[in-house]
């Protein structure tokens, strides 16, 4: 497949493909996880937390994932050739506020640690798992909007949205990054049912059936 | 307790990998091997870090399942 020839990137916009399809992902588990959670909150099963629990395990998977790359990608592409240094891509807001989101998820595995009675850990730690679902959007949506930054997508930069402004990309990529979207969702949801269903045999006892 | 070890490992591992590529600044332009072919290395090793990620996780998974199929015997 063709892609379009950019400066600076060259064909590093094949990343394209994977990491921002991992913040894809991780933003529909994080959702199906907050919808679960509010499922919990409404009638009180069991069941209704495992599935809130795992999916933001591989949630949260897919953040480190996205992270990961986008060190990888951003040493090769911000690095030396805008005469950038580490200084100041450690102040990149984007960073920060994906770091921040992901730290408030590793929180919630952690209050969920914590607990021995299980309905009282469920109970909790779905109304912190809404809480750390209505952070995402300013750590990640807005305030990476609204400062500058060497990511695209920030004012200054002009390379415009790089989420949700679909005339940005270019029809080329456009005809994989979809598919890739879809394709990389669906394997997490996989690997996220895989490990429900895991976890329902492991208390197959407490729902006695 | 093996579980949240071997979560640790691979958190740190990523954190490990990136500060790793991070040390490679400061140095004049040369066409290593990063930077040739377009770059396109930066995508194969983009690529791998999935790969390898999902391939640990998965991996992770099945030791539970193992596990879980020993204690029922």
């Amino acid at each position: 497949m063709d892609v379009p020839r950019l400066f600076i990137l060259n064909e590093t916009i094949r990343n394209l493909y994977f990491h921002v399809c991992m913040w894809f992902g991780m933003m529909i588990l994080f959702g199906t996880s907050f919808v679960y959670s509010i499922k919990y909150l409404r009638g009180f099963s069991l069941r209704n937390d495992i599935f809130a629990h795992q999916f933001a395990a591989v949630g949260s998977f897919f953040g480190i994932l996205g992270y990961a790359t986008g060190t990888i990608w951003a040493n090769y592409t911000w690095v030396s050739d805008q005469s950038q240094s580490l200084g100041s891509i450690l102040k990149e807001p984007k960073l920060i506020g994906a770091a921040i989101a992901l730290l408030i998820y590793g929180a919630y595995f952690v209050l969920r640690g914590s607990f021995t009675d299980m309905d009282k850990k469920a109970r909790i730690s779905a109304v912190y798992n809404i809480f750390a679902f209505a952070m995402l959007f300013p750590s990640i949506w807005i305030i990476p909007r609204l400062v500058g930054s060497l990511h695209p997508g920030a004012p200054g930069s002009d390379s415009g949205n790089p989420a949700l402004n679909f005339k940005d990309i270019d029809s080329r990529l456009r005809m994989v990054f979809y598919p890739a979207i879809i394709g990389w969702t669906l394997l997490g949801i996989w690997i996220a049912t895989l490990k429900i269903r895991l976890q329902l045999i492991k208390d197959k006892t407490l729902f006695h059936e | 307790m093996n579980k949240i070890v071997s979560k640790l490992l691979l958190f740190f591992s990523c954190l490990l990998c990136s500060t790793v590529l991070f040390a490679q600044e400061n140095k004049p332009d040369m066409a290593d091997l990063m930077r040739s072919n377009g770059k396109i290395y930066v995508v194969v090793a983009v690529c791998l870090t999935i790969l390898i990620g999902l391939f640990v996780y998965v991996f992770v998974i099945d030791r539970k399942i193992s596990r879980l199929e020993q204690n029922k015997d």
